[in-house]
């Protein structure tokens, strides 16, 4: 059921209507009855994944839990009988009985996730090495990858770890933990939430709120026209582009850059606003996802401000216990004995590598997500390899830093680095996307871009125009909503325009959007992942 | 929370005002392109009910004249057809036609029994947007959509036709609440000619048994006009293409008998209907033009003043007045079209 979808607006405005009128101990109940029919909509065989999910973690972390307690219980009857020593053993022997529950859990579920996900791309690169000498190939098997199962994975194992890391406690009600990873707004494209941030609102109850539920209505309206006006309109023209590489290179390669980021953008954000506005018009509060990320000025800014909860799910619980864990440490100590300063970064940089192999896989099992991966690894470790430099520069030109100008080139620079590292998800081949983008330098053609060819995509003039205006428009909501929201602030200030804009919104998407036959209704595209 | 509420139900009666309104502005009018589009919605302008309703596809609309038959038998008629009409769909404008009156007869072409399932999205809305809501529309569309369309774009037609904001033109400001009549009581008239020549023989088939669905349609008709003591007439149209095979019509011939229902097939007769299809078709045996379709209806009338009790309304009121304008309408029609005819003619010749 996708979120741009009249089934779903359907199921929301019941699941609503319901929720105010029943009584508010049955609100959280309401939720997971809905969430999981919600989730039945993309097979109900993704159900028994999702139960195995939910059931295993939400026992190992009581067992975890019930263990600590057991533990610091025992400690402290036996406090004056053992000596300091002792003590320090027998809490790393129950520290161990925990982590082995903890690595089971962990390896059963990245399993299912591994085998639904992985099993083909891995028989069919070893069909390949196999084929090199001669060999058969391996059979594929027709998997389907049930949906979301990347989001609630993640977001099970991060609560996991938190109950193991006594961050937060082991939930004891089964139907919240349930509600938990099943909230269905967040179920399908993330964010990637922490227990301790969604549960609180999750589960308490709420009475009628006319201003969240109207700010809540707007950001639906506002991620709807972001999904239906630009990113489907956008997608048409980038379906001609791909389908054709041979004809469309050298500028148009270009052109997929730059299209390819405000359809991805206007999708996944637009996506994102649909499940934070669906959560607080339910009261409950989602984390932001996103931070203007395209006004960053490299690319690590960029990671922190695009996809904000995949990207602290793996600093949290992938880059930092794997820093300092003991491998990472020993090489971090033969490194800086043998090469010195540099050797100083190797360990870091080497975590930074592991990580970006692990986010590329995350998003897909081909070899273009994982070189994507790698190749921002690499960009963020250049540039931090490269900071000794760009402080000579800045102490040569000191004028420069914090102008506007440079800064608009730092911000255009990170847009296309980013965009041509992107490009990648859109080929889907490796050696082709490093053909199309060396095609931008060998044969650039930029007659295409007056003579009428880009007319000739699958899209006419006149949508190319409302796509610019749209795009125009949330690069405007983006500018003007640095420090506060424009809809919050014109809410507050204006609530008339408020109001008119709203109503505007509905036409402009009812008229403008992009839906219903003759269109191949793209589905959000993180859905995928 | 009272403002609140006043001004949410204040901007949504603006938000409703401006959908209903571009609902409006988006519907395509079918004034000067695709007239059938307008055939169906036509129909509640009536004034006067009809002895006789034609149900069917292009075989009626194209092939009689209520303007004929009310002239030289004083018959009041309508045909309620439409392009590919499907048989569901005829079967719900029947049951429709009978909410706002109920005939003597009406006559069903029956060559839409070779479509069992739904065809094509484009037929559907020419047959569909133009029924006023009600129980029946609401039962043709689920009868009749395919897999791609959505029940809710019938209900508000934006949803299907929002994507004509780059082709709007004057002819959709200028018919936005009201339309020109296209047609003579359901009637499209055509004056061209085009003769039929190297018509294609029927390709053999598979299996040339109805599908089940049909004959339940047929039968629902049946069983409908019984209920509502109308003679119900089932007809096939002399049109040469699409070919109806031996086959069909013995089916068909086997159903009436079965049901004592009038059959008659006009392929057999129009010999003695004096339709020439060298001159009495407008495009080479499809359909009949308005010389053939006169040649038909006349042959029709003769039957149904024989056969069914229908009444010569001429002088009677408040039919003579109703039809002597529309009588006045169809020979401004048939002249304007046969001048437009001639002069293409004359400009092609010259």
């Amino acid at each position: 059921m996708s979120f741009a979808s009249t089934q779903f607006l359907a199921f929301f405005g019941v699941l609503f209507l319901l929720y105010y009128t029943l009584p508010r101990r049955f609100q959280w109940k309401l939720l997971l009855v809905g969430s999981l029919f919600f989730y039945s909509f993309a097979g109900w065989w993704c159900l028994i994944y999702i139960g195995v999910t939910t059931v295993t973690t939400w026992f190992t972390a009581r067992r975890m839990a019930a263990l600590a307690r057991e533990q610091d219980a025992w400690l402290k009857e036996h406090r004056a009988e053992l000596s300091k020593e002792e003590r320090k053993t027998r809490k790393a022997q129950d520290k161990r009985v925990r982590f082995r529950w903890l690595l089971g859990c962990l390896l059963l579920n990245f399993g299912i996730l591994a085998v639904v996900k992985y099993t083909n791309f891995v028989l069919s690169n070893i069909s390949g090495v196999l084929a090199l000498f001669g060999g058969g190939t391996l059979p594929i098997f027709s998997l389907v990858l049930p949906m979301g199962i990347s989001f609630y994975t993640f977001q099970a194992m991060g609560y996991l770890i938190d109950v193991y890391w006594g961050k937060c406690p082991a939930e004891g009600s089964l139907g919240k933990f349930a509600l938990f990873v099943t909230f269905f707004p967040q179920l399908i494209q993330g964010p990637i939430s922490r227990f301790g941030d969604l549960s609180p609102t999750l589960y308490e109850e709420h009475p009628w709120n006319g201003r969240q539920i109207a700010m809540g209505g707007e950001r639906i309206l506002w991620g709807l026209a972001k999904k239906l006006i630009v990113a489907d309109r956008l997608a048409i023209p980038l379906r001609t582009l791909v389908a054709d590489p041979e004809q469309y290179s050298g500028v148009y390669v270009l052109a997929v850059i730059f299209l390819y980021a405000v359809q991805l953008y206007a999708d996944f954000t637009g996506g994102i606003d649909i499940t934070i506005g669906a959560a607080q018009m339910l009261g409950v509060q989602v984390t932001e996802n996103f931070i203007r990320p395209f006004f960053s000025k490299n690319v690590a800014e960029y990671w922190r401000r695009w996809h904000i909860t995949m990207g602290t799910w793996f600093r949290d619980y992938l880059f930092y216990p794997m820093s300092v864990s003991k491998p990472i440490l020993k090489l971090h100590q033969r490194c800086r004995n043998r090469f010195g300063r540099f050797g100083k970064h190797v360990s870091v940089h080497t975590c930074s590598l592991i990580l970006w192999f692990v986010t590329g896989i995350w998003h897909g099992a081909s070899w273009n997500f994982i070189v994507w991966g790698m190749l921002n690894g690499i960009v963020i470790i250049i540039s931090q390899e490269l900071e000794p430099l760009y402080d000579k520069f800045h102490a040569r030109f000191p004028r420069l830093r914090g102008s506007r100008g440079w800064d608009l080139v730092q911000i255009l620079r990170t847009f296309w680095l980013m965009g041509a590292i992107r490009v990648l998800d859109v080929y889907r081949d490796v050696p082709l996307t490093f053909r199309q983008l060396g095609t931008v330098v060998t044969s650039l053609r930029p007659q295409a871009l007056w003579d009428g060819s880009f007319l000739e995509l699958g899209i006419g003039a006149g949508d190319w125009l409302v796509a610019a205006v749209g795009a125009g428009a949330m690069l405007v909501c983006s500018l003007l909503g640095r420090r506060e929201p424009v809809r919050q602030r014109l809410t507050r200030e204006h609530p008339q325009l408020a109001w008119a804009g709203c109503t505007a919104l509905v036409l402009l998407i009812v008229i403008f959007g992009v839906y219903g036959i003759g269109f191949d209704a793209a589905q959000f595209i993180y859905n995928q992942f | 929370m009272k403002k609140t509420i006043l001004t949410a139900a204040l901007w949504c009666c603006i938000g409703g005002a401006a959908l209903y309104f571009l609902n409006a502005l988006f519907m395509p009018k079918y004034m000067s392109e695709v007239p059938e589009g307008a055939l169906i919605a036509e129909y509640y302008q009536e004034e006067t009910g009809h002895d006789v309703i034609f149900i069917g596809d292009c075989e009626v609309y194209e092939n009689f004249s209520p303007d004929l038959l009310w002239r030289e038998y004083g018959i009041t008629s309508y045909i309620r057809g439409s392009a590919q009409q499907l048989i569901w769909q005829s079967y719900y404008l029947m049951e429709e036609t009978l909410k706002y009156e109920t005939p003597k007869v009406m006559v069903f072409n029956v060559l839409s029994m070779k479509y069992g399932q739904p065809q094509s999205e484009a037929y559907n809305r020419l047959n569909l947007d133009g029924m006023k809501l009600s129980r029946q529309k609401l039962a043709a569309v689920r009868a009749s959509m395919t897999e791609e369309e959505s029940f809710l774009s019938y209900l508000f037609p934006l949803l299907r036709f929002h994507d004509r904001w780059g082709e709007l033109t004057g002819e959709d400001v200028k018919y936005l609440f009201h339309r020109d009549m296209v047609s003579d009581s359901g009637y499209l008239m055509n004056v061209q000619v085009r003769p039929a020549e190297n018509v294609p023989p029927g390709k053999p088939l598979a299996n040339y048994d109805f599908a089940p669905v049909c004959w339940d349609y047929l039968d629902r008709m049946a069983d409908l006009c019984q209920e509502y003591g109308v003679q119900l007439v089932l007809i096939k149209a002399p049109s040469l293409y699409p070919y109806w095979y031996d086959q069909w019509e013995e089916q068909i011939k086997d159903y009436a008998a079965r049901r004592g229902l009038p059959y008659l097939n006009f392929l057999k007769l129009t010999e003695e209907l004096g339709i020439d299809f060298n001159t009495d078709t407008y495009d080479s045996g499809l359909h009949l033009n308005l010389y053939g379709a006169e040649k038909l209806s006349r042959g029709f009338g003769t039957w149904l003043t024989q056969n069914c009790p229908v009444e010569d309304r001429r002088g009677q009121e408040p039919y003579e007045a109703v039809w002597q304008e529309k009588s006045a309408v169809y020979a401004a029609r048939k002249e304007r079209l046969e001048a437009e005819w001639n002069e293409l003619n004359e400009g092609g010749s010259s």
